[in-house]
């Protein structure tokens, strides 16, 4: 099955149907493992068991770009190659990355406390995440103002791509400005700085809360699609009723009018 | 269990807790969204509402993959 074939949402339905439950039971199983090996991660000699908070936090940061990242791909489907799920996706993506954005924030907020002793800080990482996160409902409350989809979906596609500028800063804001937040410590130049025992599990949790994602996101599309098909069905109803009542009316009006001009 | 996180176990056991509710409130929304697009397609149906394929507005997926292949 090729791309050209997915444009068909009724195919893509009927592969969601099929891929969906796999997809479901190879995350639970993921999570489970990551989940186990967060538990039994040793303490680190500096953070002490607060480095279990990263086993979360990270991929849930690292998502929350990658989300935005898969929009902005799906917006250049709408604007130039005119997709038909292009916008499908773009729309059930936003939501599942203002969630992973948001336990970014929450869970970088719970670790800070203890090792930062402050709960946030302005400083140009966590400013740029926050940012990204309003981005994300700003993104949703367009989708939700306009009625149209199609029209949406323009406006939407342009300040995703944007919107896309934010993700290069939030990756080097560590390295442009003197911030409290570490520099990057497992996707470097020279390899991982981190040792096995954590490097394993924080992969794993990655590997699991990415196949979430894929399977939220497959799940939402499916829900979107139905959504529209819903809407073209309401609208074909509702120009029923109006025809029907317009062939009602006529002869009414007709009447009324040769009324009027005896008058 | 929580002896073992040390001094600051209910700010991990906290975030932790978050994480889980958050994915429980995503998975709920696409399930309860499916359930209620399905529905009103169901009573578009009943209504004898039907797409211009013909074929009926509460077509499963797995009705649709038989149909197709």
């Amino acid at each position: 099955m090729t791309l050209i074939d997915l444009a068909n949402p009724t195919r893509f339905l009927a592969l969601t149907a099929r891929v969906l439950p796999w997809l479901a039971a190879a995350t639970v199983a993921l999570l489970a493992i990551g989940l186990y090996q967060s538990a039994v991660a040793p303490d680190d000699y500096q953070q002490g068991a607060t480095v279990k908070i990263m086993f979360i936090h990270v991929p849930n940061a690292w998502l929350s770009m990658f989300v935005w990242g898969v929009m902005s791909i799906a917006s250049l489907g709408t604007l130039v190659w005119r997709h038909p799920l292009a916008d499908v996706a773009a729309k059930a993506a936003a939501p599942i990355g203002a969630a992973f954005t948001f336990l970014a924030l929450l869970t970088g907020s719970l670790w800070g406390r203890p090792m930062w002793g402050t709960y946030w800080e302005w400083d140009a990482r966590l400013t740029s995440v926050l940012i990204l996160f309003l981005m994300y409902l700003g993104l949703m409350a367009l989708w939700r103002a306009v009625d149209d989809p199609a029209r949406a979906a323009r406006a939407a596609a342009v300040l995703t791509l944007v919107g896309a500028i934010n993700l290069p800063i939030i990756k080097f804001s560590v390295d442009w400005w003197n911030t409290l937040h570490q520099p990057a410590s497992v996707m470097r130049m020279g390899g991982p700085a981190l040792d096995r025992s954590f490097l394993i599990p924080l992969l794993v949790m990655a590997i699991a809360f990415t196949l979430l994602f894929v399977t939220l996101h497959l799940a939402a599309m499916r829900n979107e699609i139905l959504r529209r098909r819903v809407r073209s069905l309401q609208m074909i109803q509702a120009s029923r009723i109006a025809f029907s009542s317009e062939l009602g009316a006529g002869p009414r009006e007709g009447s009324a009018s040769k009324g009027a001009g005896t008058a | 269990m929580m002896t073992s996180l040390g001094p600051y176990a209910s700010f991990i056991v906290t975030s932790y807790a978050a994480a889980a509710l958050v994915v429980a409130i995503l998975i709920g929304w696409v399930v309860l969204d499916h359930r209620s697009q399905t529905r009103r397609l169901r009573e578009l149906d009943r209504s004898g509402i039907t797409r211009r394929s013909g074929r009926s507005a509460t077509d499963t997926p797995r009705t649709i993959t038989r149909t197709i292949t």
